[in-house]
């Protein structure tokens, strides 16, 4: 092992990861809005929107990121769309990730049983006001556990990023393989760079999952 | 004359899910004061009114009136008809993330828009009044009940609606807790609520019913004083409804 | 622009090149779910042992797997192994070791809350009605983990064929790979070409992807509700 080389590519992983991090950031919110939007439009049935809803959740959750990198980063650009590596891995994980958060809201939007609902037009509530103050709120609670698998399951995702040239960690690692032939040294510090960044997130949600698990409302 | 009007009218209702009949012709007059008891078998479509009544379920026939204005079917400004017209459910139905001051005083301050701290005071004072003052900063799941059942009650007091209705609310309760749920309805009806209750408690209809209403396969078959409904009532199947809860001794009683 | 690319698809022998290539993904994914499915069973037994030792060497085990993205342990194996053992694995041997690591971790895990998650008075009231321990697992106990079980192994097939498509970038000649030289062949001729490829792989993966997605659903809504 040459840790004098280990020292010096450190920096190079270091940048690297704080480009994975803000895409995986920027991607993650994108997701988390087109997921609750997706997961309204399915709870309310709204016509013709929770069709195409359906159609984009099947799309999304039937094929693997790499292929929708592919298409968007070497396939649209023919017919004159042209994406930078970072806006492609962004729409990219949008697009996944959009998918598995609608899934994730929808199991919670519908385990809060409909005659909660009903209790609160009973007391008058608009249905905006039951949305906001009954339902959102119970289903939120619900869905946490997925949602944060999803977070966790996003930002591994975003290993394939390398693939549209992104200079991502992987992208790091496989170009000191190929330089310098320092295979054990770059994949050590490879594995050690996600360890860093996807265990202290692991540990937060474990315990915050614990939480809300044994907390529930008022003990 | 505005006094013989009645607050509530339901005239010729028909409720279907799709070729499933379960009201058939309901028509019902409930005035201001009056408390209406509804009973019937199970599945007769008792519940179904009080649903309709409350507009959580659309009608195919016939319509509601409340205090002469149309509220069936209607798409517009449904809260405000609901925020006249208080419904208890047998699940209680109290929000799970909302302490119980906070259940009862949703209503009248996002409803109603009313000023919060009036609201808070007036929930108190109801809350005093069914004995559950120390539990309004707890949970719901901290309640038995009962507990939960009187905090539903309150719930839809405080919103000062013009008719409540009861559907079947101790029936999901274990039997040492109907009484306090009961004492409650008994103390509005004192009070001189409009109440509609559909219940299986049969001494508790006798008490507290100004009028019996009796529901079987989706339709009224027969309206009645409570003292000749139970001792002694005009038609064939009431008597056979109101068999069901007697018994007879089955042993050691020979020749009655 | 509108040079109808799609014509690519139909030149020669091209679309039946990438069924080809696909073959090689879903190929490889078999063999790695068949293993994963095999170990993960016997994995996740062991994994409701008491043992605290059995315990934290499992939970290692698992926590590694699954908190390194999939193309990290590609990396690993294929790279690494190359270097450390003097051995030259093939991207394919690879994929598979990698494939089954991971999988036989989601199985495990799958079988172990399967089995867990089985109420204690289900085997109660098997005793109750006088089966012996035998019979209560035979009639109670392994046909309800099993109908809990086998929509949650259909579900990990596609995930497992979507992990697959990380191959091509250590290498393995499938759809994707036979995508690209197909591109790259016609890129005079079709400049566009590009587009229609890599439109067609997308739904190649779909088509493979979604019945198996809805045979799983469908499981879990006649044997769940």
């Amino acid at each position: 092992m040459d840790y004098e080389f280990i020292n010096d590519i450190i920096s190079l992983y270091i940048e690297a990861g704080i480009l994975t991090f803000r895409i995986a950031l920027l991607g993650i919110v994108g997701a988390v809005v087109v997921g609750l939007l997706c997961s309204l439009i399915k709870y309310y049935r709204v016509p013709v929107l929770q069709k195409i809803v359906g159609a984009y959740i099947e799309l999304s959750r039937n094929t693997p990121l790499l292929i929708q990198l592919f298409f968007l980063y070497f396939g649209l650009p023919k017919i004159g769309i042209m994406l930078s590596s970072e806006s492609c891995a962004i729409w990219g994980l949008i697009f996944l990730g959009g998918s598995y958060m609608a899934e994730a809201m929808r199991s919670g939007l519908e385990a809060v049983a409909d005659i909660q609902v009903e209790s609160g037009l009973s007391i008058g509530l608009t249905d905006f006001q039951v949305a906001r103050y009954i339902l959102l709120p119970q289903a939120i609670t619900v869905s946490v556990p997925a949602f944060l698998a999803n977070i966790i399951f996003l930002i591994k995702e975003t290993s394939v990023f390398s693939a549209v040239a992104l200079a991502d960690l992987m992208y790091v690692a496989k170009d000191l393989i190929g330089l310098y032939y320092k295979t054990d040294e770059a994949l050590l510090v490879l594995v050690l760079s996600y360890a860093v960044i996807l265990l202290p997130i692991s540990a937060v949600f474990t315990i915050a999952e614990r939480k809300l698990r044994y907390a529930g409302f008022g003990n | 004359m505005d006094k013989e009007k009645a607050l509530l009218e339901i005239e010729h209702l028909k409720k279907s899910y799709d070729s499933n009949i379960v009201l058939k012709d309901i028509s019902l007059d409930i005035h201001k004061g009056e408390v209406v008891v509804v009973v019937g078998p199970s599945g007769c479509g008792k519940s179904t009114l009080l649903r309709c009544i409350n507009g959580l379920e659309d009608i195919q026939g016939g319509d509601i009136l409340l205090n002469g204005e149309i509220i069936s079917n209607r798409k517009r400004n449904m809260h405000l008809v609901r925020q006249k017209v208080g419904m208890v459910f047998q699940s209680y139905e109290l929000f799970p993330h909302m302490t119980i001051l906070e259940n009862i005083t949703l209503g009248p301050v996002k409803a109603q828009k009313r000023n919060q701290s009036e609201a808070v005071s007036e929930a108190e004072e109801l809350l005093r009044r069914v004995n559950l003052i120390d539990k309004k900063d707890a949970y719901p799941r901290q309640l038995s009940g009962g507990q939960k059942q009187r905090v539903a009650i309150v719930r839809a007091l405080c919103m000062h609606p013009e008719i409540m209705l009861f559907d079947e609310v101790t029936a999901a309760l274990d039997p040492e807790m109907v009484r306090e749920v009961l004492d409650v309805m008994l103390g509005l009806a004192r009070e001189g609520s409009t109440m509609v209750i559909v219940t299986h408690e049969m001494q508790f209809a006798r008490a507290i019913a100004d009028r019996v209403v009796f529901i079987d396969s989706g339709e009224i078959v027969e309206e009645n004083t409570p003292s000749i409904f139970f001792t002694n009532p005009d038609t064939e199947r009431a008597r056979q409804f109101l068999n069901i809860f007697e018994f007879d001794a089955v042993k050691g009683v020979k020749n009655k | 622009m509108q040079d109808l690319g799609i014509k690519v698809l139909f030149q020669g022998r091209n679309f039946i090149r990438l069924l080809e290539g696909l073959w090689v993904t879903v190929r490889i994914s078999l063999i790695a779910v068949i293993i994963s499915i095999v170990l993960g069973i016997v994995l996740g037994m062991i994994m409701t042992s008491k043992n605290p030792a059995i315990r934290i060497l499992t939970k290692t085990y698992l926590e590694f797997i699954r908190i390194m993205p999939q193309l990290v342990l590609l990396f690993l194996v294929y790279f690494g192994m190359t270097k450390a053992f003097n051995i030259n694995l093939s991207g394919e041997t690879s994929a598979i070791i990698v494939f089954s690591l991971w999988g036989t971790a989601e199985m495990s895990d799958l079988v172990r809350g399967a089995l867990i998650s089985m109420p204690k008075h289900q085997y109660e009231s098997g005793m109750a009605i006088g089966l012996n321990t035998v019979q209560v697992y035979k009639y109670i106990i392994i046909p309800q983990t099993v109908r809990r079980l086998v929509p949650l192994a259909i579900n990990l097939v596609t995930r497992m064929i979507k992990t697959t498509s990380l191959i091509v970038l250590i290498g393995v000649v499938e759809v994707v790979k036979v995508g690209q030289q197909i591109i790259e062949s016609s890129r005079l001729t079709v400049p566009s070409a590009a587009l229609w490829v890599y439109g067609v792989i997308y739904f190649l993966y779909f088509g493979v992807c979604y019945p198996i997605s809805l045979l799983s659903a469908k499981l879990e809504k006649r044997w769940n509700s």
